[in-house]
């Protein structure tokens, strides 16, 4: 890693406003979901965004650890390989408000994501894609444990 | 006469009063002169816990598989092993892979490893295999007072001194990131790898992943494997920028890569535990060994995984400077055509101890002879550690701090390191040492609901006991002291702990019970070091009788060969 890189992406602090002036992010796409970070169960957050029954996919390549090491901060990166992926969705199914994430991936870009995610409990966590209009998903449960005791 | 019936000889020789010099003679000539094999030989020790010394050190009677590894290595105790491995009952061999008959065993089979012992071993294998590799799979710089007390300066010396050329790490981190780099740093011929831990923000490498080495014109890569769960079994703030993992797409383009430069054969020196190791063998490939450790499974005969690559095969090193494994590969121009494997035992007897490795041992105690060797206490028990629910050593530890900080229940956490001792044995204040040297070593007491304590053994049961290898942590169940429970390890998580009681009423979910406990894995936990609470017990009881260790009432496991 060099010092630069680091620098550039410590100074992004004004990551969303640059996207909403780039337009790649329009103010109303931000308001209609707001709705959905407050669904208090995955059902209704999935049924806010507009996706009942995602389908399974393997095209989704869901990276996150099995026993997380920090539940406060949980790695977790997400790849698309669907063609025409228009957005990737993080959700907790356990966290009070199971959605976490969302990433408009405008066209043309690699739909690939990373961040991290707040755990307070053993969960199954959703990488929620839509592409061309439709909605698939993969799942992995993260382990949230006590610690200690080891070796 | 082949190697078995040797050893067989020994315990007859012992018995009918031959000459033992003679017999020790031709004992170790059949035990530690395996015939040369192949190209490529790997000499391996792991999880030695910084016992310099010979010492004892009695294997599990409960070592339980459950899922896929019920039934299967590492997790066959006693007779089941000795059958599996073809073993000998009575023998020297049968005596350093189980627990059976340990006490008159220990005492007429002597001592097992030490570094003057083991180094005389190593230096032995050279002689007949030129250019052999010596891998440290680590656990090597903690679990012993003197290296406390030098953070891991004793052990870096003896490894040095032994020709340790590759390690990797666990419990080393527990002396914080500085510490660990800072020693890297002083390290002359050792080189430290670790695939898999990486910065916290950016997910760069901290160490190297993997090095090449030649012997005899075969260019070997060994990988490091770190073990992947440091900073959730151990306090994460001693390496708080640093995340760790199994990484197993990481670790395939690590192989892959070694694969391209050159490497016609690939080995992971891996702190993962056996069944992770297991587990990853069937789905990485390109692996042509796992040489393995932290589960302590002294494990004689190697466990051959098939995955889409081809073959991985799978060993685990036992603990305590106990066992020193040889793994000679014949490679040729496609890869690694075959292979011989061993465990020896490091019985102190038969090696003679080498003189240099031994001054270098007494120079680094000698500032520390007087409190090493001051007594605390005659056991008239056997005192150990290691096993699934509870040991004898561990219950007079919780037996200790719940009588000096006045609880009714206790926990101490199940590690699996920690030296054992033979009735008549006086404790000096090294052998407390040996079960507790850890930087973090605070009692605490602190008020818990019965829910809380529900919680907790429910969480530490599924850390030992869940069908996933991946999401077990390789440590055993919390000791608990005072209150009994029952222990259904099939059950999934929430469902294995029952019928919790103390002094025979049920623990009740909303009441309030003050715990003992120590080695706290949060920031900022103060307390006296256990240690010295123990200590106190000790010189104030003097003679400690035999003690049954508290184990709970375990449900749906008859049949099961990880128990005796």
């Amino acid at each position: 890693m060099n010092h630069s890189r680091r620098k550039a992406i410590k100074t992004g602090g004004g990551l969303l406003a640059l996207l909403l002036s780039a337009g790649i992010l329009k103010p109303g796409e931000a308001l209609a979901q707001a709705d959905a970070f407050s669904m208090k169960t995955l059902a209704e957050a999935l049924r806010a965004v507009g996706a009942q029954n995602p389908a399974a996919s393997n095209a989704i390549v869901f990276k996150a650890p099995a026993i997380a090491e920090n539940g406060a901060v949980v790695p977790v990166a997400v790849e698309s390989k669907l063609p025409g992926t228009e957005s990737i969705t993080l959700l907790v199914e356990k966290n009070p408000t199971p959605l976490v994430a969302s990433f408009v991936i405008p066209a043309g870009t690699t739909g690939s994501i990373s961040t991290r995610v707040k755990m307070g409990q053993t969960s199954d966590v959703y990488a929620l894609v839509k592409a061309e209009g439709k909605f698939y998903m993969a799942k992995q449960e993260i382990k949230i444990t006590l610690g200690g005791c080891g070796g | 006469m082949n190697r078995r019936e040797f050893l067989g000889a020994l315990a007859a020789a012992a018995a009918c009063g031959v000459p033992l010099d003679a017999a020790r003679a031709q004992v170790a000539q059949a035990l530690y002169d395996p015939p040369r094999f192949g190209n490529i030989s790997l000499l391996h020790f792991t999880d030695c816990h910084a016992q310099l010394l010979p010492i004892y050190f009695r294997e599990p009677s409960a070592n339980i598989g459950v899922g896929e590894a019920a039934g299967r290595l590492p997790h066959l105790v006693g007779e089941h092993l000795l059958k599996n491995a073809g073993i000998a009952a009575g023998t020297a061999e049968a005596h350093a892979f189980t627990y059976l008959d340990f006490a008159a065993a220990a005492k007429r089979y002597g001592k097992v490893g030490g570094f003057a012992h083991l180094a005389t071993l190593v230096k032995r294998l050279r002689a007949s295999r030129p250019g052999a590799l010596l891998l440290d799979g680590g656990d090597t710089w903690q679990g012993s007072a003197t290296s406390l007390w030098t953070q891991g300066r004793d052990m870096i010396e003896a490894c040095q001194q032994l020709g340790v050329d590759i390690m990797t790490a666990h419990w080393e981190f527990t002396y914080g990131d500085k510490r660990v780099q800072e020693a890297i740093k002083s390290l002359d011929r050792i080189e430290f790898v670790a695939q898999n831990v990486k910065t916290a923000d950016f997910g760069d490498p901290v160490f190297k992943p993997y090095v090449m080495r030649e012997m005899n014109g075969v260019p070997v890569a060994i990988v490091g494997q770190a073990f992947p769960y440091t900073p959730i079994a151990n306090p994460r703030h001693f390496v708080p920028d640093w995340t760790f993992g199994i990484q197993e797409t990481e670790l395939q383009a690590v192989v892959n890569e070694a694969r391209s430069k050159g490497a016609r054969a690939v080995v992971l020196l891996s702190h993962n535990g056996m069944d992770v190791d297991i587990k990853l063998a069937g789905r990485v490939r390109g692996i042509d060994a796992i040489m393995g450790g932290h589960t302590h499974d002294g494990v004689p005969v190697p466990v051959v995984v098939n995955n889409a690559g081809g073959k991985t095969i799978v060993t685990n090193a036992g603990s305590n400077g106990k066992f020193l494994s040889v793994l000679d590969l014949e490679v040729n121009s496609s890869g690694v055509a075959d292979f011989r494997y061993r465990l020896l035992p490091v019985f102190s007897n038969l090696l003679p101890a080498d003189p240099q490795m031994q001054s270098l041992i007494e120079r680094v105690r000698a500032p520390y002879a007087a409190k090493l060797n001051e007594p605390l206490a005659v056991t008239e028990g056997l005192l150990y550690r290691r096993g699934n629910f509870n040991g004898t050593f561990d219950q007079l530890i919780l037996d200790a701090l719940m009588a000096v900080k006045g609880t009714e229940i206790g926990f101490s956490p199940g590690f699996r390191w920690g030296t054992t001792m033979l009735p008549g044995q006086t404790i000096l204040r090294e052998h407390l040492m040996d079960q507790t040297a850890i930087t973090y070593p605070s009692v605490t007491v602190n008020e818990m609901t019965g829910a809380d304590i529900k919680s907790i053994l429910e969480d530490v049961c599924d850390n030992l006991f869940n069908p996933d290898p991946y999401l077990q942590q390789g440590g055993d169940m919390v000791r608990v002291g005072g209150m009994s429970y029952a222990c259904d390890p099939r059950a999934t998580i929430g469902k294995r702990i029952d019928d919790m009681r103390l002094g025979g009423k049920p623990i009740e979910a909303g009441r309030r019970y003050k715990v003992v406990g120590w080695a706290p894995v949060a920031a900022g936990a103060t307390g006296e070091p256990v240690w010295d609470v123990v200590e106190r017990y000790l010189k104030d009881t003097k003679v400690i009788k035999p003690r049954a260790p508290n184990v709970p009432r375990i449900i749906g496991m008859s049949g099961n060969q990880g128990l005796a």
